[in-house]
């Protein structure tokens, strides 16, 4: 598995994140946000959290339209897979690959700590390793992550099975509980909380090892 | 040319900062806030010298970038 993951500034878990594909045995491309094209032969982006551009205007607004953020919509409409993470799902859905949008917490706290979430569907890549209804503890880290739909948009996620990860005990206000999303293809992923920060037992616990390992897996057997 | 764009949420969706603001003014005795909806004036200042232009450029790039339709409206204003 070959993956590229992309640093704004103000990016903040690019390494992070870079780790947990690497300790799945991907190699990893390093992007910066001023390239305009992504590396040949990549299978997935990763998109890291943090503060893009200092959140102006909106969190991941400005990532959204920068450079490497149009190479990566047209990777994501060709097909290919993205991930993103807490500012990088944000970004996912400033692009509009992914439905919805990510509002300031219900409790207008930064919120900080690992929280309990439940595998919604195991019918992805990301979730292959991972049976339905599984715990999985991941830290978050986001004072914007209140997901928010429209009626119609909800039904239609449900309806497609595409609510990736729900909150055991919802943190922050979100629809539905909802703590990651599918697109309709179900190529990409967003979501807020943090799988890549929980890759070794030095960060408090491994849960997130088998989200990278069945991405790894499955792009190897592809 | 001058434009102002008001980016608003919809009507709708719950805005937690504007009911932290009411609640902030109930507080200081202002006791006949029945809503509080927070948003953002966003001025520019355009090359453009026809209105029409002017109003279609700034259109577009609310779309594009000013607002995020999926949760927000905007008005635009020229002089």
């Amino acid at each position: 598995m070959k993956a590229a993951v992309i640093t704004f500034p103000g990016s903040n878990c690019d390494r992070d994140l870079a780790r947990g594909f690497e300790l799945a045995g991907a190699d990893v491309v390093r992007v910066w946000h001023k390239d305009t094209d992504l590396p040949a032969g990549i299978d997935i982006v990763g998109v890291p959290g943090g503060f893009s551009y200092g959140d102006y205007l909106r969190c991941g607004a400005i990532a959204a339209q920068s450079p490497i953020g149009r190479a990566v919509r047209d990777f994501a409409g060709r097909g290919g897979h993205v991930i993103g993470i807490c500012n990088g799902f944000q970004i996912l859905t400033e692009m509009g690959l992914l439905p919805g949008a990510l509002m300031r917490n219900a409790s207008l706290k930064y919120i900080c700590k690992p929280v309990t979430l439940r595998v919604a569907t195991a019918d992805s890549i990301y979730t292959s390793g991972y049976a339905k209804g599984d715990e999985v503890v991941f830290p978050i880290a986001h004072h914007d992550g209140n997901y928010t739909i429209d009626a119609e948009g909800l039904a239609r996620l449900e309806g497609e099975d595409r609510v990736a990860f729900r909150y055991a005990d919802n943190p922050n206000g979100s629809m539905a509980d909802i703590a990651g999303v599918l697109s309709e293809n179900r190529r990409v992923l967003g979501m807020m909380p943090h799988p890549e920060r929980a890759v070794e037992q030095a960060q408090g616990g491994t849960d997130g090892v088998a989200l990278f390992r069945a991405l790894a897996g499955m792009m190897a057997g592809a | 040319m001058k434009a102002r764009v008001h980016v608003m949420l919809k009507d709708g969706v719950l805005d937690p900062q504007g009911e932290a603001v009411r609640h902030a003014l109930g507080t200081l005795g202002f006791s006949g806030v029945e809503t509080v909806r927070q948003g953002k004036v966003i001025d520019l200042e355009l090359s453009a010298t026809d209105r029409a232009a002017a109003e279609a450029e700034v259109k577009a790039m609310c779309e594009k970038l000013l607002a995020n339709t999926v949760i927000e409206k905007y008005t635009i204003e020229i002089a």
